[in-house]
This record gives structure tokens, C-alpha cells and sequence, in this order.
């Protein structure tokens, strides 16, 4: 691969619990206004945007197509546009891939999900399981990452009060970033005594319901002056799929995410992520995944979670500064938020959370029930 | 256009779909993908270690399964690999394939297999399609797929008459091409000379659109396996070769709350011709292409479109209908597959034309091959409010 790409800017929206009073549209232009204005990027056929990929899902929107009614807020009229239907992540890792290919100079990447919208979000992951053997029994994201929970928690030494400790500096971190849900601080004791959703996952182990939408604009390495004197590469992507019945798989090796670290890190260089990573962000979901994934990354020993919790690790490592999925990003784009955080802070804009000479970032995003599929992101100043 | 050249050359070396059809109980969505897979990789002679990543397509609203590639992953042999999740709409398969195209090129991948598939049985189409309109303003008078306006406007230029036999005429061929094609889900084996009853008998469904020119409700898959230039030539002995492709959508609210007719806005199939000819250096494309599969989903479009695809002006498309020079045999054959009208697994039809046109490039498409050599193919999507993928293949390298 001869070139690079760039993300030359980003706009979100504040991550929040019910953005009742705008419809996905609205929420998309807000982001879209900012990148214009930014950049000074067109919709010029020869010279400006005419690939967007957008990432959104039609089961949370209840829309066939769902990305149908968003391609004129966009930009798409009389122009491409591509939706991926997973985590956004990946779609950073496609619009790169169109980038790379010579096929476009300049990609936008726009997604939106709103999970205040659903009855039960619960019930739209159920959907996720066959109809024959799982999805009666009422498997969803939440009860398979219970048992990945129950066995991770056995495995690694993690107990309920390391749990509550991720939980309560998820909160406390999140009250730093001004795009955060404004989940609120919580004590240990908030949470060891928050009731059970599904055994060992407490309320306030799970990520909270959240609306939220974000842009970025993409460029290949000879155009990024047109657009910005402070651009982010992204130098590695790999992701993967592990096994879909839940007995079929070991819920706590983290096989996808060590395959996906592999490619993305064999592609930015990274030997040691220990060391080559300045900032990392992971989508936790569920608060026993930040121990397990940064054990799938290779920060923290195999089955050591307990004990990196217990050490300090995760503020050692500058892991989730973000507030992290834990604090509330909505489903689909939980991995961009990742990205969103790598991006800020690589730019030097994170203000009181900001790693001072941040150079290098890890996102991490995640689709599926129990981290089924994964995707590592890497980021560069 | 600022078009840059491709950071590398992708050619399809691999093509496997079902036989469509309207019932397939026999297997589940996973089972079902699972066999365009196998044969995909039986057609490239590859085995699932082979392959370097996924990318799975279609809708989920049809079936009902949120994010489905994952557990189509046991059909699709994703497990341990790279793996994407691209869909939009009816050109779904197309842009998989497109995706398949730019992953490959982009060199972080040199071999790619990409799968479409709807099980239309499990689900309903209509509904499906009904919930793609906007909640608020238009869900309550949008009727699925079936749009008549087409037929009205063929016969506001053409005439009742004229316009309704070369609709039927075009219905026919492609029946009678279907009834070539072993995998195709419905060939009537119409004849010529039940045209003039077909055309007074046929049930309306809107206006002139008939329920014999609508396409199918299918069951079906379809996979395709693309590697990087230096990977086709070690793999394969017939890599088809991808030159180009663009995707143009067009926002439908602009039609749909009434436009000004002296500023008709343009068919996203012309926009796109036009834009992906030029940037070819192909000034007319029904001499330049050999054979064209074309999303059609109905015997309307399938006429109008052809206009629209090869830039032809006042009636020459229907000229080319009416002389039979879209038949097998014919100049420019259309759809020798059968098309759209005889097989409709949705989220694979799109991915269907592009592998179609791949066998008629390497002479493999069985009995419905063209007798003419084919050197330059073009294949079609269509979905959304009017969106257009358009593909370009061709035999040799160095154009």
C-alpha cells in the first residue's frame, strides 16, 4: 500500500438519552454543517464528495433501507453512498478501503442511531439470533454477555467491587468530555447495589440507552492540505468473526479481537502495544469487556484482568478517557465513538482528559452478542 | 472526472448461486447461502483457507434478523476471517460486489468472496419494501414496488399500442431466456403468439404494469470470489476483469411531492452511464458491450432503461426490442439469465448480474450462453428511490 489516509475532520452531536425533539435527518445535518465548514469540502463531482458511506441499521430504525431517507441529508443525490450494517468501525475500515483503491479521493462517513426509538433494545437483539433454536429462548445482547461475564469474571480473578471500580471511572471520566451522555457520577456502592438485569450484569454494568450521530471526512494522503493542516491517519484496520452459537466458542479467549489486533497491528507496525499505544479506546459495552478486551489487545495479561484493574491499569494505559461505551454510545456506533476519542485527542483538542503528546491511538468496536465480531482501528498523529 | 487509476487490478474468479426459487424450505438462510458459497469455491477451486475476507449483504427488515451475517457465518465460512456487513436497498448486491472490488484494490485483501442472499418466503416483501418510505409523510401511500408510472409514461411517448407490445415483447424474451437458464426461479415458456392475449388478459396491478411483467418473489443466493491481478492469474486460467464501477443515488422527494416538468430530473441510470462512459472513453456503449445484465424489475423499466443505460436517443430502445436485437443472438443481448422478471432473491439479485455477465465473459453460462464472443460486459443494479451500480467487466486486461 503506496498512500495513507486521512481523517481530515470530524462532527458529533452530544451523546444523549432521548434526542426526542429531531429526527435521525436532523441529527445527521448537524454533524454534516460542521465538516462543510471545516473543510471547505464540495459536492463537486470531479473534486469533491461523491462517496459517502454511512453506517445505520434497519431493525433500530424500524426502516427498511434505513440509510433511504438519509442519502439527500447527506449529500447523496446524484452521488454514491454505501451503508454498512455494523458496527461504524468498519465502516471507517471500508471508506479507507475505497480511498486506497483509488476508486475516491475523498469519502464521508456519516452514522446515526437512535436506541431511545425502540421498545426494548433487548428485543431488536433477540432478532439477531436463528429463529429455530436460539432466538425462542429468548437470547439478546445482554443475556449472552452475561454469560460471557460469568465466565470471564471466573477466569480472570474479577470480582463485583472491580467491576463497580470500571463503572465508577467510566462516570468520572465521561463528566471530562463535553460530548459524553451526562450518565452521572456514581459511587462503588451505586453500584454494587444496583439491581440485576441478567446475573452477573448489574444496571449499571450495562451501557445506558443513547441517541447519538457523527461524520468524519476521509482523504487520501496527496489531497489532505485542501482540507486540513491537522490531520489523523489511519494506519491500521483489521477485524473478524468468531463463531456464532455461543457454546460453539470460548466466550473469554477473545479470538476475533487478537485476529483483528494482528492485521491492524501487522499493517501500522505495532510490536508492542504496551508500549506503541498512547491513548486506547474500548468498547465496553458491558463493564467486565474493558479487563477482557484489554486483554484481548494485549495490555493486560491473559485471565490478569482482576489484578490490571487492581493496579491501576486502565488509567496507567489511558484507556476509555473517552468515558468509554460503559458511560453510553448507542449500538452500531460504539466503535466510532472509539475513533471519535483517538481522533480528538491525537489532535491535541481534549482538554482536560488530553494525554499530553499523544501520537499514536487504538479504537475498538464490536457487533454481535458476547463480541462476536470485532474491529481494531488504529490512529495516527 | 477525477478519477484516479486503480491502485491495482481485481478480476472475479470465482461465481456460485442456487437455483431460485419460491419455496425453499428445504433449507434454512445460513444452508442456503452456504451452497453459492460451495459452489463458488468449487467454481475457483479454492478452499474456505483461501479466502481472505467476507462481505455480506441484503435487508434485514425482510427476514427479520438483525445483523444476519452474523449467524449466516456458519453458512458463509466467516469464521476467523475479515468481514464486512454492506447493504442498500435493491442494489445491495451490486455494491457488495463493488465493495469486493475496492477491498481488493485497495491491498488490504487479495482475495475476497462476496455474498448476497434473500429468503423473501420468510418474511413479507411488500410490507418490507412499504417500510422503506419515510413514517411521517409517505409510508401510508407507498404500495411496495409496484410502480406504475413507468408504463404511463412509455405510453404518453409512444402510444397505448406500440408501448404495450414492446413491453410484452421484452417480457417474453426474457421468458423465453429463462426457460435457457437452469437456476432461474419462473419460466412460463411464453410464446409469441400469446402476445396480443397476454397483453388484453394480464391482471393490472397499477395502471399498465401487469402482474406478468412484475419480477418474482424469489429464495436465492449468490457468491462471488474476486482476487488481486497477481492472485486471479496464479488461481485462475479465465479471470474476468473488473475496469470500473459507479453507484448514483437519487432522493425520491424531489419526484414524489410533484416537480416542475420543464426540469425533470434526470434517471440516476443515464447520470451514471454517462458519468462511468466517459471516464472510459466509451462514446456508444450498445456497440461497445457484448451482453448487458440488467436489474429489471420489471418489463417497463427493463424497456425504458435500456435508453437510459446505452444513451440512445428518441425510440431506438424500442427498436432494439422490437428487432429481437436484445434476444440471445441479437446485437446486444440482454439479460440471457432471464433477469430480474424470472428471478428475484432481493438482496442477491443485484449481485446475480455482474456474476451472470462473469460466466458470459468466460463462455461458461451453459445453455443460456450468447453465441457471440463476449469481451466487454455490463451489469446493473437497481434499488432505493431510484439507485443505480453500474459495473463495467471485461475479458483481457490493458484497456
Amino acid at each position: 500500500m503506496g498512500n495513507r489516509v486521512a481523517i481530515c475532520a470530524m462532527a458529533q452531536v452530544k451523546n444523549e438519552p432521548d434526542v426526542w425533539y429531531q429526527r435521525n435527518q436532523g441529527m445527521l445535518l448537524d454533524c454534516l454543517e460542521p465538516i462543510l465548514q471545516q473543510t471547505g469540502v464540495t459536492y463537486d463531482t470531479d473534486k469533491g464528495i461523491r462517496n459517502i458511506v454511512t453506517c445505520s441499521d434497519d431493525v433500530f430504525d424500524a426502516r427498511t433501507i434505513s440509510d433511504n431517507g438519509m442519502t439527500d441529508v447527506v449529500g447523496a443525490h446524484y452521488r454514491g453512498e454505501e451503508k454498512t450494517a455494523q458496527d461504524g468501525l468498519n465502516g471507517l475500515g471500508y471508506a479507507m478501503a475505497c480511498i486506497l483503491s483509488g476508486h475516491d479521493d475523498v469519502v464521508l462517513f456519516m452514522g446515526h442511531c437512535k436506541e431511545s426509538q425502540t421498545e426494548s433494545r433487548n428485543m431488536c437483539t433477540n432478532l439477531a439470533y436463528d429463529p429455530f433454536f436460539c432466538r425462542p429462548v429468548g437470547m439478546d445482547f445482554l443475556n449472552v454477555n452475561a454469560f460471557q461475564a460469568r465466565a470471564y469474571m471466573e477466569k480472570a480473578g474479577v470480582t463485583d467491587e472491580h467491576l463497580a471500580e470500571v463503572v465508577v471511572r467510566s462516570r468520572e471520566n465521561a463528566v471530562k468530555n463535553p460530548f459524553a451522555r451526562e450518565s452521572g457520577k456514581v459511587t462503588k456502592k451505586d453500584v454494587l447495589n444496583s439491581p440485576f438485569l441478567a446475573d452477573p450484569i448489574r444496571e449499571l454494568h450495562a451501557y445506558p440507552v443513547t441517541d447519538w450521530a457523527v461524520g468524519m471526512l476521509l482523504c487520501c494522503e496527496e489531497r489532505v492540505k485542501e482540507f486540513t493542516d491537522n490531520p489523523i491517519w489511519i494506519t491500521g484496520f483489521g477485524n473478524c468473526m468468531d463463531r456464532y452459537f455461543v457454546g460453539d466458542r470460548d466466550l473469554t479467549s477473545n479470538f476475533s479481537l487478537k485476529k483483528a489486533c494482528e492485521k491492524a497491528y501487522g499493517m501500522a507496525g505495532i510490536k508492542d502495544p504496551k508500549k506503541d499505544l498512547d491513548v486506547v479506546e474500548l468498547n465496553d459495552a458491558y463493564a467486565h469487556q474493558l479487563p477482557m478486551l484489554a486483554e484481548g489487545i494485549g495490555l493486560a495479561g491473559e485471565g490478569k484482568g482482576g489484578k490490571w484493574i487492581e493496579s491501576g491499569g486502565p488509567a496507567k494505559a489511558n484507556v476509555n478517557l473517552s468515558g468509554g461505551m460503559l458511560n453510553g454510545n448507542p449500538i452500531m456506533l460504539g466503535g466510532v465513538a472509539r475513533a471519535v476519542e483517538g481522533y480528538i485527542q491525537l489532535r491535541g483538542e481534549a482538554g482536560d482528559r488530553q494525554v499530553d503528546g499523544a501520537k499514536r491511538a487504538l479504537a475498538h468496536g464490536t457487533t454481535g452478542g458476547a463480541c462476536q465480531h470485532q474491529t481494531v482501528l488504529i490512529l495516527e498523529k | 472526472m477525477a478519477h484516479r487509476k486503480k491502485n491495482r487490478n481485481v478480476g472475479v474468479i470465482g461465481v456460485g448461486q442456487t437455483k431460485h426459487s419460491s419455496h425453499r424450505e428445504d433449507v434454512n438462510q445460513a444452508e442456503m447461502l452456504h451452497e453459492a458459497v460451495r459452489e463458488a469455491l468449487d467454481d475457483a477451486g479454492l478452499k474456505m483457507d483461501d479466502i481472505d475476507c467476507l462481505v455480506h449483504g441484503n435487508m434485514e427488515l425482510f427476514e427479520m434478523v438483525h445483523q444476519p451475517d452474523l449467524w449466516h457465518s456458519l453458512g458463509t465460512g466467516a469464521y476467523g476471517k475479515n468481514s464486512f456487513r454492506l447493504t442498500t436497498g435493491g442494489t445491495t448486491g451490486a455494491t457488495v460486489f463493488c465493495a469486493g472490488d475496492s477491498l481488493v484494490a485497495s491491498g488490504m485483501y487479495d482475495v475476497v468472496m462476496v455474498t448476497g442472499f434473500e429468503k423473501l418466503q420468510e418474511g413479507h416483501t411488500t410490507g418490507g419494501i412499504t417500510n422503506m418510505a419515510d413514517p411521517l409523510w409517505t409510508r401510508s401511500i407507498q404500495t411496495g414496488a409496484l410502480t406504475g408510472t413507468c408504463a404511463y409514461d412509455l405510453i404518453q411517448e409512444f402510444g397505448q399500442e406500440r408501448a404495450n407490445r414492446v413491453a410484452m415483447m421484452y417480457r417474453i424474451i426474457m421468458d423465453q431466456n429463462a426457460g435457457l437458464n437452469p437456476k432461474a426461479h419462473r419460466a412460463f415458456g411464453l410464446e409469441w403468439d400469446q402476445m396480443d392475449h397476454l397483453i388484453k388478459t394480464s391482471a393490472k396491478l397499477v395502471g399498465e404494469l401487469k402482474i406478468i411483467d412484475m419480477c418474482s418473489q424469489s429464495d436465492g443466493a449468490c457468491a462471488v470470489i474476486m482476487a488481486s491481478e497477481e492472485k486471479a492469474k496464479e488461481l485462475s486460467d479465465n479471470p474476468v476483469w473488473i475496469r470500473d464501477h459507479i453507484t448514483v443515488h437519487r432522493e425520491e422527494a424531489y419526484t414524489m411531492l410533484g416537480y416542475d416538468q420543464a426540469t425533470v430530473p434526470p434517471l440516476t441510470h443515464k447520470v451514471a452511464a454517462e458519468a462511468l462512459f466517459k471516464r472510459n472513453g466509451i462514446a456508444k456503449p450498445a456497440d461497445y458491450f457484448d451482453v448487458f445484465e440488467m436489474y429489471d424489475p420489471s418489463s417497463w423499466w427493463g424497456v425504458d432503461w435500456l435508453r437510459a443505460f446505452f444513451l440512445l436517443e428518441g425510440d431506438e430502445h424500442l427498436r432494439l426490442v422490437e428487432e429481437k436485437e436484445i434476444a440471445i443472438g441479437g446485437k446486444i443481448p440482454v439479460n440471457p439469465s432471464g433477469g430480474v422478471i424470472a428471478s428475484n432473491p432481493i438482496g442477491a439479485t443485484a449481485l446475480i448480474r455482474p456474476a451472470e455477465a462473469c460466466l458470459q465473459v468466460r463462455g461458461d453460462a451453459g445453455p443460456h450462453q450468447i453465441p457471440t464472443p463476449v469481451k466487454h460486459a455490463l451489469a446493473s443494479g437497481f434499488g432505493g428511490t431510484m439507485w443505480t451500480v453500474l459495473i463495467m467487466l471485461e475479458k483481457e486486461l490493458g484497456w
